[in-house]
């Protein structure tokens, strides 16, 4: 007789990042993580707390405020046979080593011949909602997934949180891991045995006939609950969670909206020269006969986000705009 | 190089007393912000600037009232000090349009075009290059104004920070670097941070004129920033100061302060500037019986004004939301 399978365990993405650390650490030799207050301070965000006592600080490793420093450092660790993992507090703040990432991360491997790859993870907070105003708040990953030579990813569930670490770092090259703020705190159920996830497709989170919403990370869980809302309405929403951001699984996005025929792209980050354009324009390029309506779009306002409460849900996508978009679609649409 | 607290001379006694209601003024304010806080009618990220007083109240005297200061989201106490009221930051706080930034700002944006306070920035090191700015645009004017540059010891490890001490220095700019040492970026102790601690030195080694002082003694704060806003305005180029002192409070509102110990904040609480000054005032005869009770009296009074001002304010309507994305309004 076998002991039945430990039941799922309620666990929060705070935690679930936190074990892939782990996992990583224990597992991969040549791993490390490296970032401000990641190891004394137990993290910005308390994700690698506990780490520096299980791991040392060789490598669990406090770095000054050094951002383009430390992750230039972590391509030269990763060029020489590391697997870094580096941490930055935040989107805003990658602002500051976007030079390396992008001029030397991103194109080395071409640059070089082919001779250099960059098997490097670098994971930051992204996202608003906090009241953390506008050097705290921002959805650059879109920004990050126009650059060819990175991969982007953007956990919008636990076992995404969970499992996307590992895979990343068995990648040769440079991955970019978005943790939205938002999400932290959020509590679910995980399988005991969670464990890495594939990173190369999107997933139907929920299945609908009417239309698709089209979103990842943050806004995963507010266009659930417009699904919700929707089908108050009579209305059959199919979900979509692109998760990788960089490249993008177009044949997921297109196989969907081919059976619901109308789509709405949910997308916190600025609507202007953004991935939810983009996720339009592939829409429009590969399944246009099969639309019955204008894609359409709900995205953050067009303002680096505000302090006071009821500006910055002003400014982000709530599940009633998505609903209201979706409603909207099918009804002038039908 | 090493700290140079000049004895203080009678008249800096005299203005003591003004000294010690503005550290008192900025301390009660931020301890009513931590009730507000628990209250959740502040939000976001909130730093505290308690035990730090002395250096910018001590800083803030030597400035000229069209003189600018560039500071960093630790900036409640800079903005108290250069003349912004305690309704306009209170209600900041709260989210309301009569806020100092119309409320879009919090805690971490405070700004006041009319005081030439510039914010506010909460991007380490990202407020330095802009008093470079700001300078040279005085300079290139003919302007004799001087701007004074807040920043805390873990923005010298940024590159803005070298950047700009470099350019002010070749430039010979009238700014004024204000480095205050509190010995800890958020968890990271100096030492764990910088592998040249001696800060001044590291300053000097761009040629500015750099020293350090007792952070936590507001008349010494003040004669340091006197002396380096003179040479700044006289035209002697830009000037450093190391303000050694300590925060007594968590980095924000949300450090569970494994990086510290409990007797190492005791030990500088000895140290309260407040208190230091206090005693000094009193046992020179500058400080009468009552007195202190008087400032505490004058000052609960300002901040239930702020308060009650903050409670009743309004909220920006939500149509302007992007009102203020462009001066130029685009379509
Ligand atoms: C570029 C950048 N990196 C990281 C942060 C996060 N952060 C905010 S304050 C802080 C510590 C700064 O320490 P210091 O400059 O000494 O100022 P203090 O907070 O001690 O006043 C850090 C790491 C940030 N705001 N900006
Ligand atoms: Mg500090």
């Amino acid at each position: 007789m076998t002991a039945p399978a430990p039941g799922p365990t309620t666990t929060t993405f705070r935690q679930a990042y936190r074990e892939a650390l782990r996992d990583a650490l224990r597992r991969d030799e040549l791993a490390f993580l490296m970032g401000e207050d990641v190891g004394m301070y137990g993290g910005c965000f308390g994700v690698s707390t506990g780490l520096l006592e299980e791991f040392g600080p060789e490598r669990v490793r406090d770095t000054p405020l050094s951002e383009a420093g430390f992750v230039g450092a972590g391509i030269g660790a990763a060029l020489n046979g590391m697997h870094p993992i580096v941490e930055v507090m935040t989107v805003n703040f990658s602002l500051l080593a976007l030079d390396q990432i992008m001029n030397n991360a991103a194109s080395m491997l071409h640059m070089s011949g082919g001779q250099f790859n960059v098997p490097l993870v670098i994971r930051m907070t992204t996202g608003a909602g906090r009241q953390l105003a506008a050097q705290h708040s921002h959805s650059l990953e879109g920004w990050f997934g126009h650059i060819p030579g990175i991969r982007v990813l953007a956990p919008g569930t636990l076992e995404d949180a969970r499992g996307m670490l590992w895979t990343a770092l068995q990648d040769p090259d440079p991955v970019l891991i978005f943790e939205n703020g938002r999400l932290y705190g959020t509590e679910g159920e995980l399988a005991p045995d969670a464990g890495p996830v594939e990173i190369d497709h999107a997933a139907v989170r929920r299945a609908g006939t009417d239309l698709t919403l089209i979103t990842y990370g943050g806004s995963l869980p507010r266009a659930l609950e417009a699904a919700e809302l929707l089908l108050a309405d009579g209305i059959s929403a199919e979900v979509v969670d692109l998760r990788t951001l960089r490249p993008l699984d177009t044949t997921t996005i297109l196989a969907s909206v081919s059976r619901t025929h109308r789509a709405v792209v949910v997308d916190e980050a600025w609507r202007t020269g953004s991935l939810s354009a983009e996720v339009s324009a592939r829409i429009m390029e590969g399944a246009f006969y099969e639309l019955d309506a204008p894609v359409a779009r709900v995205c953050g306002a067009e303002v680096p986000i505000p302090y006071a409460q009821h500006l910055e849900q002003a400014a982000l996508p709530q599940p009633e705009d998505i609903a209201l978009a979706a409603r909207e679609l099918v009804q002038d649409h039908g | 190089m090493t700290s140079t607290s000049p004895v203080p001379a009678a008249p800096d006694l005299a203005e003591g007393r003004r000294l010690l209601h503005e550290m008192l003024r900025l301390r009660r304010f931020e301890e009513r912000c931590v009730e507000l806080y628990s209250a959740a009618r502040i939000r976001g990220f909130m730093h505290l600037y308690i035990g730090e007083e002395a250096v910018a109240v001590g800083a803030m005297a030597s400035l000229r009232a069209d003189d600018a200061a560039v500071t960093t989201y630790r900036e409640h106490g800079h903005a108290l000090a250069k003349g912004l009221s305690a309704r306009s930051i209170m209600a900041e706080m709260f989210g309301r349009v009569e806020g100092c930034s119309r409320g879009h700002g919090g805690s971490m944006h405070l700004f006041d075009a009319e005081r030439r306070f510039y914010g506010g920035n909460a991007i380490v090191a990202g407020g330095l290059p802009l008093a470079v700015g700001l300078a040279l645009g005085d300079k290139l004017r003919g302007l004799d104004r001087v701007t004074a540059c807040y920043f805390g010891e873990g923005a010298m490890a940024e590159g803005a920070f070298h950047e700009s001490m470099n350019l002010a220095a070749l430039w010979s700019l009238p700014v004024v670097f204000l480095c205050e040492n509190n010995l800890y970026a958020m968890g990271t102790a100096l030492t764990r941070s910088e592998s040249q601690t001696d800060l001044a030195l590291k300053a000097a080694a761009y040629e500015v004129t750099s020293w350090a002082v007792d952070g936590m003694d507001v008349l010494a704060c003040r004669a340091a920033s006197r002396r380096a806003v003179d040479i700044a305005r006289a035209g002697g180029g830009p000037c450093f100061v190391e303000y050694r002192t300590y925060r007594f409070r968590a980095h924000s509102m949300y450090d569970p302060e494994l990086y510290r110990s409990k007797e190492e904040v005791e030990r500088w609480k000895q140290r309260d500037p407040i208190d230091a000054l206090d005693r000094r005032l009193t046992e020179a005869g500058y400080l009468a019986d009552g007195e202190r009770a008087q400032m505490e009296t004058e000052i609960a009074g300002e901040i239930d004004d702020a308060v009650a001002y903050a409670e009743e304010g309004t909220q920006e309507p939500v149509e302007d939301l992007t009102r203020y994305v462009l001066r130029r309004a685009s379509s």
